[in-house]
């Protein structure tokens, strides 16, 4: 069946795919440039064992002993103990807000048990929310409490070595006792397919508009950019709340996830974060020529939602500058409130820093956006 | 007469590439304008800047008594511009762009506006129909009504009638002379020598510059052009003999005869001189506007730097 003609056509073809893929040089270096960016990005970022989480410790018993347990724990490398709170109270506020991700308390009487032979109790919170970023740190606990006990009290102190099961360390796992991945991982989708919908949808639309040629059409009519940037956006704002609406329905009749926190709070970062998104395919639209540019580059915007937010690994387990980039994304603060609000219970105090945040990135993307786009053709 | 369009010294580049040399211009409100020129001419560029879409790298002056830069929005308000591509929404129907349309303008009593358009157009029953399942005739006519919704004062129309039948063609022009005859002025851009001729006056524009003005009587005297016309057996075959000829312009087959023009009579009857023979008839004739254009092309292209 394949003649000479077959190869001839399709040899014809290939030449004018060629052709017409290295005149779309934008395309093309995306093709090239976003691949290598991300191997680099992510494979350097990513961290599925994430050591030095911040903790806080709460020690009503200053003893030798109490500080063997503590630099135990920090030597695990797991815990840096970056806040002493003074009240229990404090230590739960800073839990909520994600400050810390561990809170250990020692009891006042702990020594005292200790030294009698007693049992004696040493509590670890663990912000649970993410189960991956809690299990190894609150697995080494144990063992390393142990084996420095047994280091270090030699001596005269010898007798008071602990019978194995003499110190017991408590674990709670806080806002996920179940170490239930769904219960992170649904907050986490609903940035995540908010990100995708949202961004994409309205990049294209802009861009479509210059692809159709109705783009030149509209700016010959008299109409502001900001106008035509709100209107295009207010739409899928009543989208995304669908969507939204339709996620929390979903996973609360097959998930058992059930909002903790303010159902309103949560509609405000909701709103927020989807004009985010908006705001940002909108300026993607203005950059991009085609419809398939707008599409990879909300691609490339995705991408560190999705790794960087801290929704497939745990934030605290990238390096330095890979968080930064991961504050700079919106889905990261949306993820963080909406953990907060759906698994802590957070109130307004607890997640106004990251709607602040949203907010500050709205500014900035939507200033850039009404810079970019043009009222003339120029 | 006022002036509808009074633009001096337009220029526009892109890069190194001059693309409106200096191009003035001055309209009459209430004539039709036709404005002709080669592709890539600046037909376009020079209608964008005109309605606003393009801001002009040199020169300046007004359109319907505003500034062309500062004024913008008082201008888009006031003029239509129909783009060369279809601008209109094709997922939308007829009456939604219409709609559309309006209410980006602000109009009041739209419904009735709408109507009427529609009904002017005669499209009130297909109302419903997307405007991408229009024919392309029907599409720059709608494309028209879109314009003229908002009754502007000045159309400015690029290319409507590319690639559109002739029926189509007459229908389109006919409404441009009743909206003329309504005291709205248009400038339209045509590569058809006949929708020329239909135009009050006409603009010739070559490689960004303005080479003829006027009427398409002045321009076709003013170009000084000589023309003849060859009949007999084989008279069309003569043309590749005539091209290249010294004082020859244009020489093209009509059919059975040909037609040569220059732009100095003496020249071109020693060209044709050798090709007087076996039963051929040469005949002066008045040139037409295309022998004119075609000599204007030529002239500029040999003024224009760097070609």
């Amino acid at each position: 069946m394949i003649g000479a003609g077959f190869w001839r056509r399709l040899g014809a073809i290939l030449v004018k795919e060629v052709q017409q893929l290295r005149r779309d040089r934008l395309t093309f270096a995306m093709m090239f440039g976003v691949p290598i960016m991300q191997l680099l990005l992510f494979g350097y970022a990513i961290d599925t064992d994430p050591h030095h989480l911040p903790a806080a410790v709460i020690s009503a018993d200053d003893t030798t002993i109490t500080r063997t347990i503590v630099s135990a724990l920090t030597s695990t490398g797991y815990m840096d103990f970056t806040h002493r709170p003074a009240s229990e109270e404090e230590a739960n506020a800073l839990l909520q807000r994600g400050e810390v991700q561990f809170v250990v308390t020692i009891p006042s009487d702990f020594t005292r048990r200790l030294v009698r032979g007693e049992r004696a109790q040493i509590l670890i919170d663990a912000d649970a929310t993410d189960p991956m970023a809690a299990a190894n740190p609150l697995a080494s606990a144990q063992p390393a409490v142990e084996q420095a006990l047994r280091r270090d009290l030699t001596g005269p102190l010898a007798g008071h070595n602990p019978k194995p099961g003499g110190v017991e360390i408590v674990l709670q796992r806080r806002y996920n006792p179940e170490g239930k991945a769904r219960l992170n991982i649904v907050p986490g989708l609903l940035a995540v397919i908010l990100t995708m919908t949202m961004v994409m949808m309205t990049a294209l639309a802009v861009t479509r508009e210059r692809e159709r040629g109705t783009m030149e059409n509209l700016l010959a009519m008299p109409v502001r950019p900001i106008e035509v940037m709100i209107g295009k956006i207010v739409p899928y704002i009543a989208i995304g709340s669908v969507q939204v609406t339709v996620i929390l329905l979903v996973s609360r009749v097959l998930f058992d996830v059930v909002t903790q926190g303010s159902i309103a709070l949560l509609g405000l970062g909701t709103a927020l974060f989807i004009t985010v998104n908006l705001a940002i395919g909108f300026t993607i639209s203005t950059v991009t020529q085609n419809q398939l540019q707008a599409m990879q580059a909300s691609v490339f915007i995705l991408l560190p939602s999705i790794l960087l937010s801290g929704f497939m690994f745990p934030f605290r387990g990238m390096p330095v500058w890979a968080q930064w980039l991961g504050e700079v994304l919106p889905a990261t603060h949306f993820m963080r409130l909406v953990r907060g609000l759906m698994l802590k219970g957070a109130d307004l105090a607890d997640v106004s820093g990251n709607l602040l945040a949203l907010t500050a990135i709205l500014l900035v993307v939507s200033a850039l956006a009404i810079s970019r786009y043009k009222m003339t053709l120029d | 007469m006022p002036l509808a369009i009074d633009v001096h010294d337009l220029v526009k580049r892109y890069g190194t590439r001059t693309v409106v040399d200096r191009v003035s211009l001055a309209i009459e409100e209430g004539r039709v304008c036709g404005f002709l020129g080669p592709n890539g001419s600046g037909k376009t560029t020079t209608l964008r800047m005109i309605c606003g879409l393009l801001t002009p790298d040199g020169g300046g002056g007004t359109c319907l008594g505003h500034d062309l830069v500062r004024e913008r929005d008082a201008i888009k308000r006031q003029a239509g511009y129909m783009t060369q591509r279809f601008g209109l929404y094709e997922d939308l129907t007829i009456r939604e762009n219409l709609e559309f349309v309006g209410r980006v303008y602000g109009l009041d009593r739209l419904k009735q506006r709408v109507d009427g358009s529609l009904e002017r157009l005669g499209l009130a029953t297909r109302q419903k129909q997307l405007a991408g399942a229009l024919s392309g005739g029907w599409k720059q006519r709608l494309a028209l009504a879109a314009c003229v919704l908002h009754e502007p004062r000045l159309l400015l129309l690029d290319e409507p009638t590319a690639g559109v039948d002739p029926k189509a063609r007459r229908a389109f022009w006919d409404e441009i002379h009743t909206y003329a005859a309504e005291g709205i002025t248009v400038l339209v851009s045509t590569h058809y020598m006949d929708e020329a001729e239909r135009c009050h006056e006409i603009a010739y524009i070559a490689y960004g510059a303005l080479m003829a003005r006027g009427t398409a009587d002045e321009v076709i005297k003013e170009s000084g052009l000589v023309s003849f016309i060859a009949t007999g057996p084989g008279a069309d075959r003569l043309a590749p003999r005539l091209r290249d000829a010294p004082g020859v312009t244009a020489a093209a087959a009509f059919g059975a005869t040909l037609h040569v023009s220059g732009p100095e009579r003496a020249p071109l009857l020693a060209a044709i001189e050798p090709l007087r023979a076996d039963g051929i008839e040469w005949k002066e004739a008045a040139p037409t506007l295309e022998d004119v254009f075609i000599h204007l092309m030529g002239q500029a292209q040999d003024n224009a730097p760097g070609t």
